[in-house]
């Protein structure tokens, strides 16, 4: 546990923090973006590095975008009157609460089981694209499909918000 | 002697670090290296603006700015003493924090990309096994910047500027990532030294560098276009025409923050003509074998400040592209053809050496391009305008 | 084929570019105030005095008629007839301006004083660098601001300068020949009347 890593630990939680409790909402999605940034850089710091980069390029380049274009497009950008607080946030914290003490439960049983501080393995990407092709071919298929049906749903979509205005 | 001024930069780099205890050594080298990058190439930007500004000048029958200083040479120095002295305006109901923010989060996205670029034999600052991937994942990050530029500056025209440059980076980037993966797909490495090392070897004389191969063209022409169009570049430059939108997504901005716009947008530039020589061009490899004592950093600037040269040359010749012809290029006309150029470049692949694979992926791609050409080139109905009234 | 008018059009400002080295055709800057494009022989700005000989003031061919004073549109012409008069460019004795100053901020380049002077006195001058930063008496041009030299007219407008040379000279050659037609009518009166007083005085 070195100092990096609770340096980019504080720096992840922050940004998830500050995502649900600051009042506009486009500073809500630019701290999610932070967050995602410092999830990309702890990957980095385990050595995954088509993860961390694959994160920085999919999450930070997509997927803030598109969180920031559906609150751009909507009514999301104005800030609400009555408080970003929901009344039932006592019932909330105590689920969170919860499926966190079954999540650290279950790793700190896996702990002993782990063998002691070995080097990671360096992973390729030509491994990873090797597995992927190789082993884990059936799932990268269905991937594929549910992007295909995405695409085609959103033109469709689109499609017809086309012909409904006319 | 040949090597040793090859490999100068190396040498004296190696040098200066020698004066320092051992256990400081390789992270002096690293940021020495970092502070050469981050002194050189906003210098070569001072020259590319005076470079630019002459050039259009001369394609536009007039000549550039001559006064200041012997070929008007001392014109960006002039240009920086007054982007650094001008007031800083911020509006009033911008988002300060924000709006401090977009243009460094620009700059620094930019300035990371330069990291993975091999300048030479050996000269690399960081020598990733996915150096490619990571290129593209600091270009994306530049996307949120300029979202966030347009958006804190509370400015109709900023958010349309900023709204409509992340639409046409997001498609671009699509375009840019899969003319890339032919030759992520030919080299069968993610890592940009070995993409150069693949096109080091010549044939009587003449190079393997990737555009001399019917997919490596045409993926080079289409990098090319999207190269243009992600650094907003004309003929893409819509999201800051001044004629269309004041300034786009940096019409709020003056000063130096404006200044590190510019910057950005040029070192954008560089990086990605950088990016382009190196999966294309080969490079710091030399053109013919027998030019291979030219030191390899020289070739690749070279072939950087080229790619330059045709921006500004496509600058100066083309007129702008509106936004929906721009995006129906994007996703109807060219990614297409891309998707094609894997395909054919798998086929280059395995059909083997020899005359058949070239007629046979040359002739599929001309084909493609005639034919996809032809449907994009119908003339939409000119027929009598039909109003739509609100319901 | 797609493509082509792009590549056409990069071949032109190419041609542009490299042209721009060579021909004036593709670069067509004009340096000011280093380089001065010369004004066309019609050009007109503000009016001059011209003229003849080496000078001024002996050889101007303004006669203080005051015709360009009475038809200049918004009366920028101001003239002071002299007392005395010299001789002009014909020999006859004639008045000459003591004064004559035309206002140039006043002044709206119509060539009005031009068309009627009598005397191809006064013509326009193509200078228009005339800018100064005395804002009325620096733009009162007086007589010897005013008065040029034919060679300077012939400069700036040659073909004009020489129509009225031409037409000076015919003049002159016409009064030339109309004095030596009344000499020589007067010398053979003379010669017949001292020929006649012979002949008497020889019949004496």
């Amino acid at each position: 546990m070195s100092f990096v890593f609770y340096l980019l630990a504080a720096l992840t939680v922050a940004g998830g923090l500050a995502a649900v409790l600051l009042k506009n909402t486009v500073h809500c999605a630019l701290a999610l973006t932070v967050a995602f940034a410092g999830l990309a850089f702890l990957y980095l710091n385990l050595d995954a590095q088509f993860a961390g980069f694959a994160q920085i390029l999919v999450y930070i380049g997509a997927v803030a975008i598109l969180v920031v274009f559906a609150i751009l497009l909507t009514k999301g950008s104005e800030t609400p009157k009555d408080g970003v607080f929901s009344k039932t946030w006592l019932a909330g914290l105590a689920v969170a609460a919860g499926v966190f003490a079954v999540l650290g439960w279950a790793v700190l049983q896996t702990a002993p089981m782990l063998p002691k501080a070995t080097p990671a393995p360096a992973v390729t990407v030509g491994q990873i694209g090797n597995a992927l092709v190789d082993r884990y071919v059936l799932p990268l298929e269905i991937v594929a499909v549910l992007l295909t049906v995405a695409l085609i749903g959103a033109v469709i979509v689109a499609l017809h918000e086309k012909e409904g205005t006319r | 002697m040949i090597d040793r001024l090859d490999q100068i930069f190396v040498l004296l780099r190696q040098w200066v670090v020698g004066f320092l205890p051992a256990s400081w050594q390789t992270a002096a080298a690293v940021v020495l290296s970092v502070v050469v990058i981050v002194a050189f190439f906003p210098a070569l930007f001072a020259l590319t603006v005076w470079m630019e500004r002459k050039g259009l000048g001369r394609i536009q029958n007039r000549l550039g700015p001559n006064r200041v200083g012997p070929f008007g040479l001392l014109q960006p120095i002039a240009d920086g003493i007054k982007s650094l002295t001008k007031e800083d305006i911020v509006p009033l109901s911008a988002d300060a924090a924000v709006h401090l923010l977009a243009p460094l989060m620009l700059v620094v996205a930019v300035f990371m990309g330069f990291a993975v670029l091999p300048m030479g034999r050996n000269m690399v600052l960081v020598d990733m096994d996915a150096g490619l991937l990571f290129y593209f994942a600091m270009g994306a990050s530049t996307e949120v910047a300029v979202f966030m530029a347009g958006w804190s500056s509370r400015n109709k025209y900023s958010l349309l500027g900023a709204m409509r440059a992340v639409a046409q980076m997001i498609s671009y980037e699509v375009v840019l990532l899969l003319s890339s993966v032919v030759v992520v797909m030919m080299t069968g490495s993610l890592s940009l030294t070995k993409i150069v090392e693949a096109q080091n070897h010549y044939t009587w004389g003449l190079p393997h560098w990737y555009i001399f191969t019917p997919w490596g063209l045409a993926g080079f022409v289409m990098y090319a276009i999207a190269a243009t169009a992600e650094t907003n570049r004309s003929p893409f430059d819509l999201p800051e025409g001044e004629s269309e939108l004041v300034a786009g997504y940096h019409t709020e901005y003056s000063g130096f923050k404006f200044a590190l716009f510019f910057l950005g947008e040029y070192l954008a530039m560089f990086s990605i003509s950088g990016l382009g020589a190196t999966l294309f061009l080969g490079g710091w490899s030399a053109p013919f074998s027998f030019l291979s004592w030219v030191p390899s950093w020289i070739w690749f600037f070279s072939k950087l400040m080229l790619s330059i040269f045709v921006f500004i040359w496509m600058r100066g010749t083309l007129p702008r592209l509106r936004q929906d012809q721009l995006m129906n290029f994007a996703w109807k006309f060219i990614l297409p053809l891309c998707l094609l150029n894997v395909f054919v470049a798998a086929l280059w692949r395995f059909m083997g050496e020899g005359w058949p694979r070239w007629v046979v992926c040359s002739a599929i791609l001309v084909v493609a391009y005639v034919v996809v050409g032809r449907i994009e080139m119908r003339s939409e109905h000119f027929g009598p305008r039909r109003y739509r009234y609100a319901e | 084929m797609l493509g082509e008018g792009i590549v056409k059009g990069m071949a032109e400002t190419a041609k542009n570019f490299f042209g721009s080295f060579f021909s004036a055709e593709r670069l067509t800057t004009v340096q000011y105030p280093e380089e001065r494009i010369r004004p066309v022989e019609a050009a007109r700005v503000f009016p001059f005095l011209v003229y003849d000989g080496a000078d001024w003031e002996a050889g101007l061919r303004c006669v203080a008629c005051q015709i360009c004073e009475k038809e200049c549109p918004p009366k920028c012409i101001y003239i002071e007839k002299s007392k005395d008069k010299k001789p002009d460019a014909l020999g006859k004795p004639q008045f000459y301006p003591a004064k004559f100053d035309i206002d140039i901020s006043v002044c709206m380049s119509c060539q009005i004083c031009v068309e009627v002077c009598p005397f191809e006195a006064i013509k326009m001058n193509t200078e228009f660098e005339l800018s100064t930063d005395d804002r009325f008496g620096g733009l009162l041009l007086d007589r010897k601001e005013l008065a040029k030299s034919n060679e300077y007219y012939h400069e700036i407008h040659a073909t004009e300068a020489a129509g009225v040379d031409a037409r000076l000279a015919a003049e002159k050659a016409k009064a030339d020949a109309k004095a030596k037609a009344v000499y020589d009518a007067a010398a053979a009166k003379a010669a017949a009347a001292s020929a006649s007083a012979k002949l008497a005085g020889a019949g004496d």
